[in-house]
């Protein structure tokens, strides 16, 4: 039986009001010990508030490959953006 | 460097494949694990990512030699979260490498049984508290000179760690010229220490950027693939000349007759080490080697039913947890 540690991905939320972000990943026996080594590993200078750990092998990926299905179709999407419509300058800031 | 002669492979790959990967390289496009990339892109990079992994963890044990006897409750506070740095250091290079497919029992295989290699520099001894000021001013002063480079990178993990791995380093220098200062600027035999620390490790802090490469194809394959972005003699010589400056403040004397500034290189000519012993070092015949792998051998069998029975605990709880459902 492979006796590796599993691997986790660790996600730190940097301060208060922030999202969570990858920073890395650490193998730990269990989500406990990903925790506690997280802490050890990537904020030992005040990066961090909250901590996730996630099994690497529960996260799911869109492949390289799928770039183009995946993307292309909001390209053609100008009009999504703001700046696509002129607003005449007498109507003011909108 | 703290990975030196990292030998590429050679592709023999679609050339169609290999032009549009170096294409996205010379665009400065990122490379990501699960990106089509050349054999040889990850082999080698597999071997330059891990020996530089090993390093961190191999480098702690010169300076772990005198947490215990650090002149002062804060020296030793300093040195220990030093030392702990280089162990994160370490993980976040051995995570870059596994992203390429080798996992992390694989990578200290192969440490532990000598397949893969460790910079030189850390087979040469701490004798006392003026070498541990010595490592930090001038040791990681070198890596230094590599690493900020390193941080442009084309593959992504391995830059994300480097640049995470930059925002710790200068703490490293900069405590190390502290303390070789408080003992320059101490008694006169402080001084004579700081003196004879410098002159042992001026020529290996040297040696570890590697001989000259400028006429090696492995480097230039690397440096195409921008997982090496100076030659070892540029680095060297950037080394040289930001570290003359710092010892001529602190008064002590580069051990080398025929260091002199050049007004028309607008660097500093320096002697080069001895490179015999260099290759003497890297063969396993340096001062500490067999020290070293002991080390790091012991380490790893002695924690081995610390991991088994974490592992053992942790399946049997989810075990336990799936049959409560």
């Amino acid at each position: 039986m492979n006796n590796e540690w599993p691997l986790w991905e660790i996600f730190i939320r940097g301060q208060h009001g922030m999202s969570h972000r990858h920073v890395g990943s650490l193998h730990a026996p269990d989500a406990k010990m990903a925790i506690k080594n997280a802490r050890d590993v990537y904020t030992r200078r005040n990066e961090g508030v909250s901590i996730w750990v996630v099994e690497a092998n529960n996260i799911s990926a869109s492949s390289p490959s799928d770039k183009g299905p995946l993307y292309e179709p909001s390209e053609s999407k100008v009009y999504r953006h703001p700046t696509f419509f002129d607003i005449p300058e007498e109507v003011g800031a909108m | 460097m703290y990975a030196q002669m990292v030998k590429s492979e050679a592709s023999n790959e679609d050339p169609e494949k290999l032009a549009e990967f170096q294409a996205r390289i010379d665009a400065d496009i990122k490379i990501e694990p699960k990106d089509w990339m050349p054999q040889a892109y990850r082999k080698t990079l597999i071997r330059q990512i891990g020996q530089h992994a090993h390093s961190e963890i191999v480098g702690q044990l010169p300076e772990g030699n005198w947490i215990t006897r650090a002149p002062t409750l804060e020296r030793k506070a300093i040195l220990l979260a030093k030392v702990q740095d280089e162990a994160g250091h370490g993980l976040y290079l051995y995570c870059a490498a596994e992203t390429l497919g080798v996992s992390r029992d694989e990578l200290t295989e192969m440490l532990l049984d000598g397949r893969m290699k460790y910079s030189s520099i850390f087979n040469y001894p701490t004798l006392n508290w003026a070498d541990i000021g010595a490592v930090g001013w001038l040791v990681d002063g070198a890596a230094i000179m590599n690493q900020v480079p390193l941080q442009r990178t084309s593959f992504g993990p391995y830059s994300r760690a480097m640049i995470r791995i930059c925002k710790e380093e200068s703490f490293h220098q900069r405590q190390g010229y502290d303390a070789i200062r408080k003992m320059a600027e101490g008694t006169p035999e402080q001084r004579k220490m700081a003196q004879d620390a410098m002159n042992r490790f001026w020529y290996p802090s040297l040696m570890m950027f590697g001989p000259s490469d400028k006429d090696s194809v492995h480097s230039a394959q690397s440096m195409a693939w921008k997982i090496k972005i100076n030659t070892n003699d540029e680095l060297r010589q950037k080394f040289v000349d930001q570290t003359v400056p710092q010892a001529e403040y602190l008064g002590l004397t580069i051990p080398d007759p025929d260091l002199k500034w050049n007004e028309e290189r607008g660097h500093y000519d320096f002697s080069e080490p001895d490179w015999s012993e260099f290759f003497d070092v890297i063969k396993g015949n340096g001062p500490c080697n067999v020290d070293r792998l002991a080390a790091r051998n012991k380490a790893w069998d002695d924690g081995k039913w610390v991991r088994d029975g974490l592992l053992a605990h942790a399946r049997k709880k989810q075990s336990g947890n799936l049959a409560a459902e």
